[in-house]
């Protein structure tokens, strides 16, 4: 199997050389792994595009999760974007409520495309679909923007982790985040050398998020999580916009989440011991949730 | 290469919450149950790691068992898997482990029928990708690098050779190969990795060979 990037050095150098952008060198290598024609993928591509569409509108509408610990904080920022008040913005804060919008239909077991997880699954389309309203792009482009996200975590998956059993959420909101704003940048115009940059601002600001739910649950903190990193995401990627480069560069950050990764103690990485999940409200919580013996037994200490 | 498609990152379609617990997982379930080949009556989940210490939030349990009833990961049945069992008259136990796994997310699923049992002994690596490194005792080292097929078959002289020959007519090259068997003259299993994604074509040219009884494929 040949494949014909490993590193984003390579995929940067690619793009530069032959003159494409990253998500174009994406669809060529998975012509060339895969054996399919490039309008098999890219249906593929625009199908799971889609059912982000179908997520974020559901989530829209408002929705509750099983536990009933998240659900309907969508809304609430959309009526607040509404009321004129925003101080951040309303790009940003739409970008916010659109991956929460995600990830509420993920907690409530709807149906969501996994970018790199489920419990990162808002962050990609929450941004796509905010930064949407801003740079009108075709449907191609949306498709691409999907593309160039999924260039840059496949190499954060072959050379680090995107689970966070493995290496915290650092390696899930952190990979989508950092994704996210590469995918930006090459929507709004910027180069793939832009991309890259704004990978390495977000995700050295991304480095030792633990993965620590409450009870186990994809919910607490990840729908914030999802929020937060999308927000990151395009201050990132404007931060890269406007010039601003990372003095480590990304393969260099990529190595480092990993080694995080592999040094965070596994009260830290999705087991629901550690983090907010131990705290006493975390612990009353689950508690509630499942039954008061398992919340004792299944607290250590971090 | 853990991962190989672009797929793998951004998907797959699924039902939440987690790509690990839940997709992963019901894709450890659908191969073991693709791999017994047929509806099995009982099953026997051990969970070790993050599985074991968070499988009822994610919904790991409903997941795998969503797979051991061929349920796809977007399909919305997962959520009532467990009434779906009872219905098929499949009856099943999960059991969470202290003991410590190589990975922490793994899954040993133990399924069965009147006619035979089989053990599995699958990873979920993240973002819904997932490993088998064990079948019926036999240690696999399916990497997730190229599509693989397995062929379960009897230990006979000359299956070995007509399985290759099929992939070779196909005008496929194997990577990696491996053969095992529990004892002489019993059931063995083939585990190959090859070059290229196979079509259905392939799959049902093997099944067809004499002592073959079962082929199952792992393609990413």
């Amino acid at each position: 199997m040949e494949v014909l990037f490993g590193t984003v050095k390579e995929l940067v150098a690619l793009a530069e050389a032959q003159n494409k952008p990253i998500s174009e060198i994406m669809i060529e290598q998975e012509m060339q792994i895969t054996k399919r024609s490039r309008e098999e993928i890219v249906a593929q591509m625009e199908n799971n595009l889609s059912v982000m569409e179908s997520a974020v509108e559901q989530g829209l509408q408002g929705v509750k999760s099983t536990s009933g610990l998240t659900g309907g904080d969508a809304v609430l920022i959309q009526n607040y974007i509404k009321s004129g008040k925003s101080l951040s913005g309303d790009l940003i804060l739409d970008a916010v409520s659109k991956a929460v919008a995600t990830n509420e239909v993920n907690a409530a077991m709807g149906m969501i495309c996994a970018t790199p997880t489920a419990g990162a699954a808002g962050i990609v389309p929450g941004t796509l679909f905010a930064v949407k309203d801003k740079l009108n792009p075709t449907r191609d482009q949306m498709v691409n923007y999907l593309f160039t996200s999924g260039a840059f975590g496949f190499v954060v998956a072959n050379n680090a982790s995107i689970s966070g059993a493995a290496g915290g959420c650092q390696a899930e909101t952190g990979s989508a985040a950092s994704m996210a704003a590469a995918a930006i940048v090459e929507m709004a115009g910027g180069t793939p050398q832009q991309s890259a940059e704004a990978f390495s601002i977000v995700m050295k600001n991304m480095l030792g998020l633990v993965c620590d739910p409450v009870a186990g649950l994809v919910e607490v903190p990840c729908v914030k999580r999802n929020a937060m990193g999308a927000a990151k995401a395009l201050v990132g990627a404007d931060m890269a916009l406007a010039g601003v480069v990372s003095r480590i560069p990304t393969d260099e950050v990529i190595e480092a989440m990993h080694r995080i990764g592999q040094s965070m103690p596994s009260a830290l990485r999705e087991t629901a011991k550690g983090g907010l999940a131990a705290t006493p409200t975390g612990k009353a919580l689950e508690a509630e949730i499942f039954g008061k013996d398992k919340a004792v037994s299944d607290t250590v200490n971090s | 290469m853990k991962y190989r498609s672009v797929f793998e990152i951004i998907g797959p379609v699924m039902i939440g919450p987690s790509s690990s617990h839940t997709a992963g997982a019901a894709r450890i379930g659908r191969v073991a149950r693709d791999l017994f080949g047929r509806q099995p009556e009982w099953a026997r989940i051990h969970l070790y790691g993050s599985f074991a210490e968070t499988y009822k939030g994610h919904g790991t349990d409903v997941a795998i068992i969503g797979g051991l009833l061929d349920y796809d990961t977007f399909d919305e049945r997962i959520k009532t898997a467990f009434e779906d069992a009872a219905a098929v008259g499949m009856t099943f136990e999960f059991i969470p482990e202290e003991e410590e796994a190589d990975h922490p997310n793994t899954a040993k699923i133990v399924i069965g029928d009147s006619q035979g049992e089989m053990e599995l002994v699958g990873i979920s690596i993240g973002g819904g990708t997932m490993e088998v490194t064990e079948l019926n005792g036999f240690p696999l080292r399916l990497s997730g690098h190229f599509p693989a097929l397995l062929v379960v078959h009897d230990d006979r002289a000359g299956v070995i050779a007509n399985v290759s020959n099929a992939i070779a007519s196909q005008g496929m090259n194997i990577a990696h190969m491996e053969v095992g068997r529990k004892e002489k003259g019993k059931m063995a299993l083939m585990v190959i990795e090859v070059d290229q994604m196979f079509d259905e074509t392939l799959i049902n040219e093997l099944k067809s060979l004499p002592n073959v009884t079962q082929v199952s494929t792992l393609a990413n």
